[in-house]
């Protein structure tokens, strides 16, 4: 076959005169990557929504296969580059799994604080690529402000400021630099009195209301049916997040630690902090409710960031050593699910008695995200369907992975 | 100005040439000079509404904008900018229809740029004192589409057409309710002609008709959205909607074409602005009638260059106004999303337009009720004899 | 619901169709014949106890050893084997689904195997198939739309084969 060949979409013969058929992406400014989207409009309106992925295709999984699961790391930094911390996460505990190794209590706590701070920064890119999808320059600007500071925090930690490889098999790769936590306290402290301002720019303008209230209204059957998970699904209503409800081997990390699952429940959020009310132009499972759970989990994030700052004061200095580059994996496969700051993480390993996995799965929560746009796209103007891909909050990297 | 000339030179009467060529001769050289001037007024504008969108835009996003072309506030960053796109590569995408995508942007810049033809910047300062330059104003902006439409449909491209179909209805639309609201002052002064509508509102700042009854004061703002709305900026930026279209009827367009474009959308937001200015904000006139107070007018019998010195402040004065107008929307680009074609329509034709039409009713009813018209007129004493009686002025332009 | 239980309940209306199970490992799993797929999730899915309302992952992985002295040691037949995650949000219980399949249909090389989908039961599993179809080469009979999902549509052979071979060249791209 050649590239001659035209695309089989491209050239149907049910398209109606009145029908156009338009490629969003891969080169588009708001399809967060290389996503492409095949719209067919009538007019403004979107009456189908063909996704094709694939742009960023690397194989990883093929990759994870001839090498160790330590060396994989860095493979998973480049799934999810905004979420490194979270991915390290899940790959880490699913191989410990497989070995049997436990971390040290201080280690954990090392790790609930660097992949809650991930997931901060996370959710503001996530904020601030939503307002420019809907034409607001301003968040990013702000948001992005912020989150350098938490990647200036990471710099620090392990040198790298996107693509950690901090968390590894077995433990971290080093405790943090004298004064790391006054300094990570300081940006809290800077950060908090922020979110208000995120909330004056787009939680509460009439016009970003507008533009999401009613928007990709994701039903929580559906949610489920199409395997969303994370703040999408919790944006329609259902209380369900792995930190709490997961595998025991990835609950227990979050033992002794407090907060609150994000989800709107009997028609109201968690009263736990103060946040503005939810307008009566919404609707519960469109793109306004998914931002606004992100929105809400920051603060969370923020409240277990500080618990596992009292914690890790409080424990002994004791490390889990890393495993090493070559250690053997034993026979057997184990699958587990991490919350990742845009859905269930899960990674699989399957050990053959090699350094090397039989076979190193990732399931990428953006990619069971995203096959619900078509879904939620289909019925709506052009200008929805950014409102709707930005609120899914997708990272092309993990999806083609 | 060509008159006064063509009386100077028939008074010397040096019989060099014959009288019509010296005349057509005059009219043309005239005529250069005040396009010259009135170019530079624009292109300068533009230059500095560029420097300013940045610099507002960096302190709103909490960054410094450019700060390092030509001195500490980098002033000199839009002739950097503009060096930059005119040497870029003249590119015609290959699809395009080679004529109208060429021909699009300046068609797009007449319009903008014609505008100004018709605008006084000052009393008597205006190139073409035209006694229907309110309508006139409105009928040339409202071509600028046609370089939109012809530029979007010429590039060949899906998005392209998109942004132009999206202008096309929504600048359509939105000439309504803009219109309603321009034949409110134009009711109010009886007159259509621009210099007779700021001379109306001499005196002190409660003299502008913003101020003139409570129906002129909500119709400014309909007047800002619709405007806003009539050049596509921000929140009603749809046709160039760059996260949903790419860049709209732009998509296609690079370098100096581009740039024709951006001039004519920078033009277009100074003459909205400049329009709103006279219409409303007093024009020329400050909030203190300083020139009338220190008796720099013709009417006191000042000395012709005092009056024209009073008319540059006022033109000073004008351009301060029109400039806080631009800032304005450059204040609303950065802080508010965009809406959706849907609703933008919505907002025209279901709240514009209503309350445009509702205020032209309640300006002519607080007319005929308050003869007088203005109940909170305090003019300055022998002043108000100044104001023109004749409503087609036919003051000599003056550029 | 204990694991136990969900596999006492499965063997109960679907005793000839299990072929396996083990419940010591770290993620039990129940292996079923290829051809009773979709009832038996239809089953664990619409079951009142079962309610498996969440498909997580279809993955494909192929058992083979390229290598002819590693072959000779391992305790496997050649093979391919799709495994199903499951979970119930209501019931708050997991299960691990199974499938093998020869490597080649009729053991005739570019021939797939042919699995049955689930695709009209969890929406999940409709990209999920597509994927696994894409990268380790199963055919799943009655998918709606069974084309690639990461690869170009006119690349050729199935990446997480363990004998695949990348190709020396694509379009003229140097590809190795």
């Amino acid at each position: 076959m050649s590239l001659e060949r035209l695309d089989p979409e491209m050239v149907e013969f049910d398209v109606r005169t009145d029908e156009m058929l338009i490629n969003m992406g891969p080169q588009h400014p708001s399809t967060h990557g290389v996503l492409r989207l095949l719209l067919r409009t009538d007019g403004e309106v979107v009456t189908d929504v063909t996704p094709h992925i694939g742009y960023l295709h690397r194989c990883a999984e093929k990759i994870g296969e001839n090498v160790t699961a330590r060396q994989w790391i860095p493979y998973t930094d480049r799934m999810d580059y905004l979420a490194a911390m979270n991915m390290n996460l899940g790959w880490s505990l699913v191989v410990e799994k497989l070995l049997g190794r436990e971390v040290t209590e201080r280690t954990r706590h090392v790790r609930v604080l660097v992949s809650e701070l991930n997931r901060i920064a996370n959710h503001l890119v996530a904020v601030a690529a939503y307002g420019l999808d809907l034409g607001n320059f301003t968040p990013y600007a702000w948001t992005f402000r912020e989150r350098e500071k938490i990647l200036d925090l990471f710099e620090e930690v392990c040198g790298a400021r996107l693509t950690c490889s901090y968390i590894v098999p077995g433990g971290i790769t080093g405790d943090f630099p004298a004064g790391w936590l006054d300094r990570c306290e300081t940006f809290l402290q800077e950060f908090e009195p922020i979110i208000d301002q995120f909330h004056s720019l787009l939680t509460n303008s009439a016009i970003f209301i507008r533009r999401t209230g009613g928007i990709g209204v994701l039903s929580p059957e559906m949610a489920i049916d199409y395997g969303c998970t994370g703040p999408v699904l919790r944006g329609s209503g259902v209380k369900w997040d792995v930190r709490r409800d997961g595998d025991p081997w990835y609950t227990r990390m979050y033992e002794d630690y407090e907060f609150e699952v994000i989800a709107e429940i009997d028609g109201k959020y968690p009263q736990d902090q103060e946040y503005p009310p939810v307008p009566e132009a919404v609707v519960l499972g469109d793109s306004w409710h998914r931002y606004y759970v992100r929105m809400l989990e920051v603060v969370q994030s923020m409240r277990l960031i500080r618990q596992a700052m009292e914690f890790y004061r409080q424990t002994d200095p004791q490390w889990s050593d890393p495993i090493k580059v070559t250690e053997k994996l034993p026979k057997g496969q184990v699958y587990l699910e991490t919350e990742a700051p845009k859905g269930q993480m899960g990674f699989m390993v399957i050990g053959d008695g090699t350094a090397k996995p039989w076979r190193a799965r990732a399931r990428s929560s953006s990619f069971c995200n995203l096959s619900v746009v078509a879904e939620l796209c289909r019925g709506g103007l052009i200008a929805d369907v950014p409102a709707v891909v930005g609120s899914l909050d997708l990272v092309l990297g993990e999806i083609d992975r | 100005m060509a008159k006064f000339f063509i009386e100077y030179l028939d008074s010397l009467s040096i019989p060099i040439l014959p009288e019509w060529i010296v005349h057509a001769l005059v009219y043309l050289i005239v005529g250069l000079v005040q396009c010259g001037v009135l170019l530079a007024i624009v292109m300068v504008s533009v230059a500095v509404f560029t420097w300013m969108e940045r610099k507002i835009a960096g302190r709103i996003q909490d960054r410094l904008g450019p700060t390092r072309t030509g001195g500490r506030f980098g002033w000199l960053q839009p002739l950097a900018d503009g060096i930059k796109l005119w040497t870029k590569e003249d590119l015609v995408p290959k699809n395009a229809d080679g004529l109208l995508f060429r021909v699009a942007p300046y068609i797009a810049f007449c319009a903008s740029f014609t505008v100004f033809l018709a605008l006084p910047f000052s009393d008597g300062w205006v190139a073409q004192n035209l006694n229907v330059a309110a309508f006139f104003v409105l009928a040339v902006a409202g071509l600028e589409i046609f370089g939109t439409i012809l530029g979007g449909y010429g590039s060949g491209s899906k998005w392209s057409l998109f942004g132009a179909m999206r202008e096309a209805a929504q600048v359509v639309s939105y000439e309504v309710p803009l219109g309603l609201c321009v034949l409110i002052p134009v009711m109010i002064a009886g007159s259509m002609n621009l210099v007779t509508i700021g001379n109306i509102q001499a005196g002190l700042f409660t003299n502008w008709l913003i101020f003139h009854d409570p129906c002129t004061f909500i119709t400014f703002f309909v007047y800002g959205t619709c405007a806003v709305a009539s050049v596509n900026r921000a929140p009603f930026d749809l046709a160039e909607a760059e996260s949903e279209l790419v860049a709209g009827f732009m998509t296609e367009y690079s370098g100096f074409r581009w740039s024709i474009f951006f001039m004519a959308e920078y033009g277009s937001m100074l003459a909205v602005s400049a329009l709103a200015t006279t219409l409303f904000l007093g024009g020329w006139n400050g909030p203190v009638p300083v020139t009338e107070l220190l008796g720099w007018t013709e009417a006191a019998g000042a000395h012709p260059v005092l009056v024209q010195l009073g008319n540059l402040l006022g033109a000073a004065n004008f351009l301060c106004k029109t400039y806080i107008g631009v800032t304005v929307m450059i204040w609303a680009r950065w802080s508010l999303p965009r809406l959706r074609i849907d609703q933008v329509m919505t907002t025209c034709l279901k709240y514009c337009l209503p309350i445009a039409a509702a205020m032209l009713v309640g300006a002519t009813l607080w007319l005929y009720a308050f003869p007088g018209g203005m109940i909170l007129k305090q003019r300055l004493p022998d002043v108000s004899s100044q104001v023109p009686s004749d409503s087609c002025g036919t003051k000599t332009g003056d550029g | 619901m204990e694991t136990q239980a969900i596999i006492d309940k499965l063997r109960e209306k679907f005793a000839a169709e299990i072929v396996g199970s083990d419940l010591e490992t770290f993620d039990p799993w129940v292996e079923i014949t290829p051809g009773s797929v979709p009832q038996v999730a239809q089953f664990l899915r619409d079951d009142p106890q079962l309610r498996f309302d969440l498909l997580h992952c279809v993955t494909g992985v192929d058992y083979f050893e390229p290598d002819e002295k590693k072959a000779a040691k391992v305790d496997w037949e050649p093979h391919v084997e799709v495994i199903y995650h499951l979970s119930s949000m209501a019931q708050r219980h997991r299960l691990v689904l199974k499938v093998t399949l020869p490597r080649w249909k009729d053991d005739t090389p570019g021939q797939l195997p042919e699995v049955p989908t689930v695709s009209h039961l969890w929406n999940t599993a409709n990209w999920h198939e597509r994927e696994v179809f894409d990268l380790s080469g199963v055919r799943f009979v009655g998918h709606p739309d069974p084309r690639r999902m990461l690869c170009p549509e006119d690349w050729v052979g199935h990446p997480l084969r363990k004998d695949y071979e990348m190709p020396t060249e694509y379009h003229g791209i140097r590809a190795r």
